[in-house]
């Protein structure tokens, strides 16, 4: 995660007006809050064909073709891609890449903020660049990227051969590999799908199909010896560095370290596995009967059960705490540690823990409204615009990001003033 | 019932289907059989199969049985006898020949219409038991090649036509671009986080019917909605898939649809018109996935315009004066009961409408969903004869003053315009959002 002690901890708010945005511009699109909530932002149309970005009231210098995608990085810099003179790059801050491309989207962070990268299209080959730099090597076509945790690799499943729509059998043996970095692995497969990085940088693991039927999981291009009906995205374990997916077996799901069954129960779905920060403890979204969802830890499922879905399968930091957005008959709320929160919501956002996971925050929408929770109950605000909430590295603040009647607000707030039972 | 003979078109050689039956064995095609029958289909198959009484009044629901003259071959019961039926007599010891014309059978004599289950008595979905044989065929690896292909484009891209990833956005932006020179500040919002709705359509929009997404833009727009399009894979909602039998692709590109209407928070997911990507995320995608109903709610077309025009959001200028009939998609109607809605829809854009018979969820199928005419152009003609029974439903209809035939469903609309073609039909084909575009009152 990017390194919040340098953020500005000191109780207050702070406001930016942006009341006169819309009469200064054509229109403006939507509003984007920096992580330390310092800035506001939005992509503004200035003229026919004439784009830039508002930050804090103040345009970007140069103004582009277009513009979209904007979004602030994990460590508050301003990115979007953009498009000049008929070419496409990313800008941060307002600055273009020196790299001009076809094409640019799929714009990613590490959680660091170090990173940025994006899936690229130059000529009808495609590829990925990192910091500006792209791909050496380029592909008939690039799908699934992904980007490692300390933000210096990349890879995609990648087309290696080429093949007409009409060329089944062809496609059967394999037009498709995986690239890390640009560098092909030497298989080929049916279909390469989700992957993951290893943490040294040195293993890419991906979900493969192996033909139309059989699915396993390889590592740096060898796949497991053992196939299964059907596999999920792979992880990494964070300890023992062991690959581990769901697979599909019988008709129903579980779990697999190193192409062996690892969990002893069966699910009718199993997906989203997280290890806890600690690497002790393996978490994932299941439905242990048909049309009910909850979350297993250790294969363990909670007895709570949701009739819609579960999602956003977060762990605290100190990995004691689990929490996870649920629906059930069509409203939403959090679950925590497999206790659902009495308040609900028409949509809620991820839930955020403090450092020591005794609080759990999070961003909801009612009523057409947006507002804040904490521990299921509501703080006192109002909003047609907010975003997620985050805890000082201490625990003993909030930061909360709004927009209230054409204001922008950035408060910090101590824990100890919420009066959170 | 008479016995039905075995007669497969000579006429058509299908590489798929060939190529795949050139590598059976008797025992492989047994053991997948018996796989399929007693560990996949279970107790629901079992059923259907000792219920049936074989009293044949399915065949008059089927528009094939009633284009070939009353042939049993193309009765329903027919159908499943010459194919599942035999299977299951013959523990699976069936030959490659026979799986042929199984293949040919449930791919392209069978649009999975779900017609027939109404005019049985004790409501057997015979759909579902040519969906197995399709099942079988797929797990055998002789699908036919067209519509195999299809595929093999939602697994490697995640949508129906082989778009790649960024000639999707690239595609909208182009549409957007273009609206602009309609209504200035028009926008096709991309990846905007905690809109109302995600809209989503199927493959051939970007791929050559992209004059769609400007239409729909403009409806959105108009209606003052918060709404978003993904800009990643998961914006196509369509699924062949599901009618080739390969559920492990379905189930995949079923999650990405619906992962990314999570990620986007959005309150539900509005499509565009097409029937068979709605059986998809509303029936059988999801619940592959152990989802009961969506997990996002789905709104078909033809009930976001009724909604839009009963809340008032849309106004229309002056309705569309040429004389229509309208189409009702088995996949929406007989799978959803949207036929009184698309009625009040089509009363409130146009003039004179001009209903077709039979109707509503007695309509009969258009000849092109259930993946038939995905099956490509080797089936073009058995498609076009076996469907006689709608050129002379629309034909009579023609003769009462119809002259546009609306069909709110992406296959119908192709299929029918094959028919129109074929039989020197002559009427206009087209969406309801043609026609609501062309009549709505538009921002200055």
């Amino acid at each position: 995660m990017a390194d919040s002690h340098e953020w500005d901890w000191e109780p207050g708010a702070k406001q930016i007006d942006v009341s006169d945005w819309k009469n200064r511009f054509e229109w403006i699109e939507e509003f984007y809050a920096s992580p330390d909530g310092d800035h506001i932002a939005a992509v503004v149309n200035q003229a026919e064909g004439e784009f830039s970005v508002c930050v804090n009231g103040e345009p970007w210098e140069n103004p582009f073709e277009k513009i979209w995608h904007l979004r602030f990085t994990p460590d508050n810099r301003l990115a979007a891609l953009i498009s000049d003179s008929g070419e496409w790059t990313v800008a941060v801050d307002g600055e273009p890449w020196e790299n001009r491309f076809g094409y640019v989207w799929n714009m990613q962070f590490n959680p660091g903020g170090n990173a940025i990268a994006v899936s690229f299209q130059q000529d009808m080959k495609y590829g990925m660049a990192l910091n500006d730099s792209p791909w050496e090597e380029t592909f008939l076509h690039a799908t699934d990227p992904v980007l490692s945790e300390d933000g210096l690799h990349t890879a995609a499943s990648v087309q290696v051969v080429a093949a007409s729509e009409a060329e089944i059998l062809k496609f059967q043996e394999g037009t498709i590999s995986a690239a890390m970095d640009g560098v092909v692995w030497n298989n080929k497969f049916v279909n390469v799908w989700g992957k993951a990085i290893s943490r040294d940088g040195n293993r890419l693991a991906a979900e493969v199909r192996v033909n139309l039927y059989d699915y396993t999981i390889a590592v740096n291009g060898a796949p497991w010896t053992r196939t299964y009906a059907g596999v999920w995205e792979p992880i990494f374990h964070p300890l023992s560095n062991a690959v581990l997916a769901p697979v599909r077996t019988q008709g129903k799901w579980t779990v697999a370290s190193d192409g062996e069954i690892v969990w002893k129960n069966r699910y009718f779905q199993l997906w989203h596995t997280r290890f806890s920060p600690d690497g002790k403890k393996l978490a994932a979204i299941v439905s242990p009967t048909f049309g009910k969802w909850t979350v297993a830890v250790d294969d363990v499922p909670w007895s709570r059960t949701f009739g819609d879905l579960v999602s956003d399968l977060t762990f605290s930091p100190d990995s004691q705490r689990i929490s996870a957005v649920v629906k059930d008959q069509d409203k939403w709320s959090l679950v925590v540690d497999g206790h659902a929160w009495k308040n609900t919501f028409d949509m809620v956002w991820n839930p955020v823990f403090s450092p020591d996971g005794g609080l759990v925050a999070t961003k909801f929408e009612k009523n057409g409204k947006k507002g804040f929770v904490v521990n299921d109950q509501f703080l006192d605000f109002s909003c047609e615009d907010a975003w997620p909430p985050a805890f000082s590295p201490d625990g003993s603040k909030i930061l909360l990001r709004s927009v209230e009647n054409d204001i922008y607000f950035r408060r910090i707030i101590p824990v100890s003033e919420l009066n959170i039972r | 019932m008479v016995e039905p003979e075995n007669k497969p078109d000579e006429t058509i050689r299908d590489e798929g289907i060939e190529a795949g039956a050139a590598r059976l064995t008797e025992d492989k095609i047994a053991e997948t059989i018996n796989r399929v029958l007693n560990v996949e289909a279970g107790a629901r198959l079992r059923m259907y199969v000792d219920t049936c009484a074989h009293c044949g009044l399915c065949s008059e629901a089927c528009h094939y049985y009633l284009s070939h003259d009353n042939d049993p071959h193309f009765s329903p019961a027919g159908k499943v006898k010459q194919t599942l039926w035999e299977m299951i007599r013959k523990k699976g010891r069936v030959s490659p020949d026979f799986m042929k014309r199984a293949a040919e059978i449930a791919h392209t004599q069978c649009n999975l219409c779900k017609r027939c289950s109404m005019y049985c008595p004790f409501g057997i979905d015979i759909a579902y038991l040519m969906a197995t044989v399709r099942r079988i065929i797929h797990l055998l690896g002789m699908t036919p090649l067209y519509i195999q292909a299809t595929a093999h484009s939602h697994a490697a891209t995640m949508n129906q036509m082989w778009v790649k990833e960024d000639e999707w956005p690239d595609t909208l932006q182009w549409q957007e671009e273009e609206a602009r020179s309609e209504i200035p500040k028009l926008r096709i919002p991309l990846e905007k986080e905690g809109a109302d709705i995600m809209y989503s359509v199927i493959g051939p929009e970007p791929k050559f019917q992209a004059q769609l997404l400007y239409q729909a833009a403009v409806i959105l727009n108009t209606a003052g909605l918060n709404w978003t399009m993904p800009a990643t894979p998961g914006w196509d909602n369509s699924d062949m898939a599901m009618f080739t039998g390969d559920n492990e692709i379905m189930g995949r590109i079923k999650r990405a649809h619906f992962e990314t209407a999570i990620r986007l928070k959005v309150k539900k997911i509005v499509m565009g018109e097409c029937g068979h990507a709605f059986r998809s995320v509303y029936d059988t995608g999801n619940r592959w996935l152990s989802w009961r109903m969506p997990p996002i709610p789905i709104v078909h077309a033809i009930e976001f315009y009724y909604d839009m025009l009963k809340e008032g959001r849309i106004k229309i200028a002056r309705k569309y004066s040429e004389p229509v009939t309208l189409h009702d998609p088995c996949n929406v109607v007989r799978g959803r009961g949207l036929h009184e809605k698309a009625r009040y829809v089509i009363n409130a854009i146009c003039d004179n409408l001009i209903e077709m018979h039979p109707n509503r969820e007695h309509n009969y199928c258009c000849c092109a969903g259930g993946g038939v005419i995905n099956c490509g152009p080797p089936y073009k003609l058995a498609r076009m004869k076996g469907n006689r029974i709608k050129a002379d439903q629309l034909f009579a209809t023609k003769a009462k003053g119809a002259k546009t035939l609306v069909a709110p469903c992406h296959n119908c609309h192709s299929g029918l315009e094959d028919i129109n073609h074929y039989y020197g039909l002559e009427m206009n084909v087209k969406f309801i959002s043609d026609i609501l575009y062309e009549v709505m009152e538009k921002p200055e």
